[in-house]
């Protein structure tokens, strides 16, 4: 059985209902700027990490529990993240 | 007999000796216990100290509630042991999911470190049991993220409040228990209110009630 090594890039948000003051402040910074044409500004987290395993569903299955046991707190926010083969090093 | 409390260090923790005085000042016998190591040494209540475990990164508690400590912990709290997490503690035991709701940053997104008036709303949990219902204690905050957010459609089970809601938290909540009450966090940091020469006494009540009970249920 071939190994699959897969690359996840993981983007971590608030969740829609959280404060978020620190998007809040960085949307303020802006008009100064001159960007006073920005709303919404929500700041997050990116994680990268390569995992190897069985499948490429196998390898999903397990970076779906990693976000949701270690690398977000489902209380306050939500999670997305791709997959991208990546060959031996 | 004298109640035996352990106090849990993790890398990063620093309130723990402030923590063992307070305790003794209340006549129990108090000791660290390491993170990684498992055993909570047949101590008859937990305190998780402030600090800020594995230097806050992730999110604050996010890694320490992993600690092979936390194991017992768990199993200790779910047995009904009394287990206390002040500040950093708090965050971690909400991490663990041991308490209810999550701790984000302060709303003003200053990092505050003064004094704080607290109303007791509970005084059925181990940790208030020698307080008065509405009593108000004046005890220092110390924190960037004591921002309570509750879980989502669950009221938790409030334990302190803020007079003056310095961060934003959830109905200027200070501290929740667990719906069974025997593990409470709190963000304030009662171990700096617990002699005269700080400024204040009135941290002393909480670690008084916990010796208390601790002690009644030893003699019960």
């Amino acid at each position: 059985m071939t190994a699959t090594r897969a690359r996840a890039r993981i983007v971590v948000m608030p969740k829609p209902e959280i404060a978020d003051p620190q998007g809040q402040t960085v949307q303020r910074t802006m008009p100064a700027l001159g960007w006073g044409n920005v709303e919404g500004v929500r700041v997050g987290k990116h994680i990268e990490l390569v995992v190897e395993g069985e499948s490429m569903q196998q390898v999903s299955d397990q970076v779906d529990e990693m976000c949701r046991r270690l690398l977000t707190n489902p209380v306050i926010e939500t999670y997305s993240f791709t997959l991208e083969q990546v060959p031996e090093p | 007999m004298r109640p035996n409390v352990g106090v849990i260090v993790f890398p990063g923790s620093n309130c723990e000796q402030d923590v063992v005085h307070a305790l003794r000042l209340e006549g129990a016998d108090a000791g660290l216990l390491w993170h990684g190591d498992e055993s909570l040494e047949g101590v008859d209540a937990v305190v998780l100290p402030g600090g800020f475990a594995h230097g806050d990164y992730l999110r604050t508690g996010a890694m320490a509630r992993f600690s092979p400590v936390m194991r017992s912990v768990e199993a200790f709290a779910r047995d009904g042991g009394a287990v206390l997490g002040i500040c950093n503690g708090f965050q971690i035991l909400a991490e663990a999911g041991l308490v209810p709701g999550a701790l984000t940053r302060n709303a003003g997104l200053r990092f505050l470190c003064e004094w704080a008036e607290v109303v007791i709303e509970d005084i059925s949990t181990p940790f208030t049991g020698a307080c008065a219902s509405g009593q108000r204690l004046r005890i220092p905050i110390n924190h960037y993220e004591g921002n309570y957010v509750p879980p989502a459609g669950a009221e938790p089970r409030v334990v302190f409040r803020y007079v003056d809601n310095p961060n934003g938290s959830w109905r200027s909540v200070a501290g929740v228990a667990s719906e069974a009450g025997n593990v409470m966090g709190l963000m304030p940091h009662p171990e700096r209110a617990c002699e005269d020469w700080l400024g204040s006494e009135d941290g002393r009540l909480i670690f008084a009630s916990l010796v208390q009970s601790v002690s009644s249920r030893a003699a019960g």
